[in-house]
């Protein structure tokens, strides 16, 4: 069986978040990059996999400036994927353009059965990429998964829904699937798994080679603004009798929100 | 005039808030708003989207669809979008929004902005607002060159007004074609909570390690029940296994916006502050006066938890009358 896991590079979530100039975008000057957490999940279900069916192969696949992706997928191959591959872009892409450039080289390395992906990345709460680049493949999905149950070439899938609800489903392999949190521990990457990884095989491929680029982009981002600013704290005073009466006085009068 | 397509969930057989939203921005933004109903419990839904702003409806009355399948909704929604010549679309982004409309976006050549909290028209062309990191900023998307225009919005973000009267006459029923299906669903496990989502409650009351231990959050449950809202966590307590991961609020649980949030023995951790910051009024309770959560707050107590929170419940009781 061969598995492709999606990584994106994300600020670590410490980022204090500073602005270009005119709100062009984000200043990302000196900006730790990190594994999505949710791909952890991904990562980390794709090697249990592995682990317990041998002879499974398992690439790490990620787009983005080919010095920080690279980073990124030295930590996945550190956990234990076998093999890496950079889509190399160094501007911001919609995500329809990072979808496509994602299947075209996971369609360049052959056969994919299955896909597995955070269930969003935690710099645009986009949740896109994974269903998208299904669409593109023409195989079926499950997005948010905490469950996970391989036989075969069948799977049972639990999805998180509202509420603390779960769905579950049994779909077959092609598939792509998205991970949450809950799905498993995802391991930290051991001292060996660090040092062979430095070993391990990074195929590189060109966004603009497989087709997208800014011209492609059918969605932009601009204006970048920051919250405003919210009015200083109003601290209550006296005894716990005296802050609770106040504060239920305030809400209902003042703020009217109960 | 435009057309405009708005997916119409529906939970219990009521049009859910965020749909009505979505329904009643179209109709003032002067397009011809289009509702799409799925499932045949979508009836009442129907009628209710006629009477917040809907030209008219497309319900496809079918039992197929009174559960959540990813390939028979795609299915669905893309006739709908085709036969109503709609180019703009909206839709909640729930489960089900972020769900299908990006791999209905795929399937349409199109870009989707998703988890936004504001929105325009600019010369024909959907522009979003939508947090970047969470919250710590924000962006505006513009789906200008997109050949569909795909929003998906969160709930609580857009004013509603009453209804008006329902027109049963503007309900059309529209076919699911067949489709080969891959997927399958076994059955749905009910969550431990009737309650409203996180990410649709108005008010929310969230607890963090400051309550000590997992029996504690009873406290938040019944100042939750006063209120009528939904109780959320901080992740300390999500990962020490007190609370599920559903109700963990943050950069790495749920971005939440609603009216109140109450944070309760919450420090003010970046990342929880990334997911709540976008709330309109923030109560701090805590006993250290120096917690980064005062920094965010509207109105602040500092004191010992366990003495105040049941005083405050006892006052919800009182004004609320109950
Ligand atoms: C990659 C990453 C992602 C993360 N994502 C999230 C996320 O999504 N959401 C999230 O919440 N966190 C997240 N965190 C964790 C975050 O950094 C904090 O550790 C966490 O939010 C702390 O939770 P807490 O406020 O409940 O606990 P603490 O920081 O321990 O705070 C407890 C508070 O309770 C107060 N307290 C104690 N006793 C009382 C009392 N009797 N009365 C009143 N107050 C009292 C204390 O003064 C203290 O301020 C993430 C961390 C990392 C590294």
């Amino acid at each position: 069986m061969k598995i492709f896991v999606g990584i994106k590079q994300v600020p670590d979530t410490e980022t204090k978040i500073k602005l270009l100039p005119n709100g062009a975008g984000v200043d990302l000057t000196g900006v730790k990059w990190v594994v999505n957490p949710y791909d952890e999940f991904a990562i980390e279900e794709a090697v249990k996999i592995k682990e317990k069916n041998p002879g499974t192969q398992v690439f790490a696949i990620t787009l983005g400036p080919k010095q920080r992706a690279s980073e990124v997928l030295r930590t996945a191959l550190a956990m234990g994927c076998d093999e890496g591959v950079v889509v190399n872009s160094n501007i911001e892409l919609d995500n329809l353009s990072v979808a496509k450039a994602l299947t075209a080289a996971i369609k360049a390395e052959g056969a994919c059965d299955l896909l597995l992906l955070g269930k969003l990345a935690i710099d645009d709460n986009g949740s896109a990429v994974g269903p998208m680049v299904a669409e593109l493949l023409g195989t079926p999905h499950i997005s948010v998964v905490s469950k996970l149950e391989l036989s075969g070439s069948t799977l049972k899938v639990e999805r998180d829904v509202e509420g603390g609800a779960k769905e579950v489903f049994e779909v077959s392999t092609p598939c792509v699937l998205t991970a949450n949190k809950g799905l498993n521990m995802p391991r930290y990457a051991s001292l060996p798994g660090i040092m062979k990884a430095k070993k391990k095989v990074l195929k590189e491929y060109e966004a603009e080679a497989l087709g997208v680029s800014a011209s492609t982009a059918k969605s932009k981002m601009a204006s970048f603004s920051m919250p405003e600013d919210k009015t200083a704290v109003k601290m209550l005073t006296g005894d716990a009798s005296a802050q609770a009466q106040e504060l239920a006085r305030l809400l209902r009068e003042d703020a009217k929100v109960i | 005039m435009n057309k405009l397509v708005v997916f119409c969930e529906h939970q219990s057989h009521n049009l859910k808030r965020s749909s009505i939203e979505l329904l009643q921005f179209g109709r003032s933004k002067n397009f011809h708003v289009v509702g799409v109903v799925l499932g045949s419990e979508g009836s009442a839904a129907a009628e209710q989207a006629t009477a917040n702003g809907a030209h008219e409806v497309l319900w496809f009355d079918d039992a197929k669809l009174n559960g959540y399948n990813p390939e028979l909704f795609l299915t669905a929604l893309e006739v709908g979008i085709k036969q109503s010549d709609a180019r703009h679309v909206l839709a909640p982004a729930s489960s089900i929004g972020r769900d299908v409309f990006p791999r209905l976006a795929a399937r349409l050549d199109s870009s989707v902005a998703s988890d936004c909290v504001a929105l325009s028209v600019d010369d024909n062309a959907f522009v979003a607002k939508k947090p970047m990191y969470s919250g710590k900023c924000f962006a505006q998307v513009s789906l200008k060159d997109s050949p569909y225009q795909i929003v998906l919005m969160r709930a609580n973000q857009l004013p509603v007004a009453a209804a008006g009267s329902s027109n049963a006459g503007a309900i059309k029923k529209a076919a699911l074609p067949d489709v080969s299906l891959k997927t399958i669903l076994k059955e749905v496990v009910k969550g431990a909570s009737e309650k409203l989502d996180l990410t649709e409650a108005n008010i929310i009351v969230s607890g963090g390690r400051g309550l000590k231990e997992a029996g504690n959050f009873k406290m938040l449950e019944d100042m939750a029940n006063v209120l009528g809202a939904t109780v959320g966590a901080s992740r300390a307590v999500v990962d020490s296994g007190w609370v599920s991961h559903s109700m963990q609020v943050g950069q790495t649980g749920k971005t939440v916006a609603p009216t109140l949030y109450i944070a309760v023995g919450i420090s003010g951790a970046i990342q929880h502050l990334a997911g709540m910051t976008g709330s309109k009024v923030i109560v701090a309770i805590n006993n250290d006066p120096n917690a980064p959560i005062f920094q965010k707050a509207t109105y602040g107590i500092v004191g010992d938890l366990f003495d105040v929170v049941p005083k405050l419940t006892e006052e919800f009781k009182k004004l609320l009358h109950k």
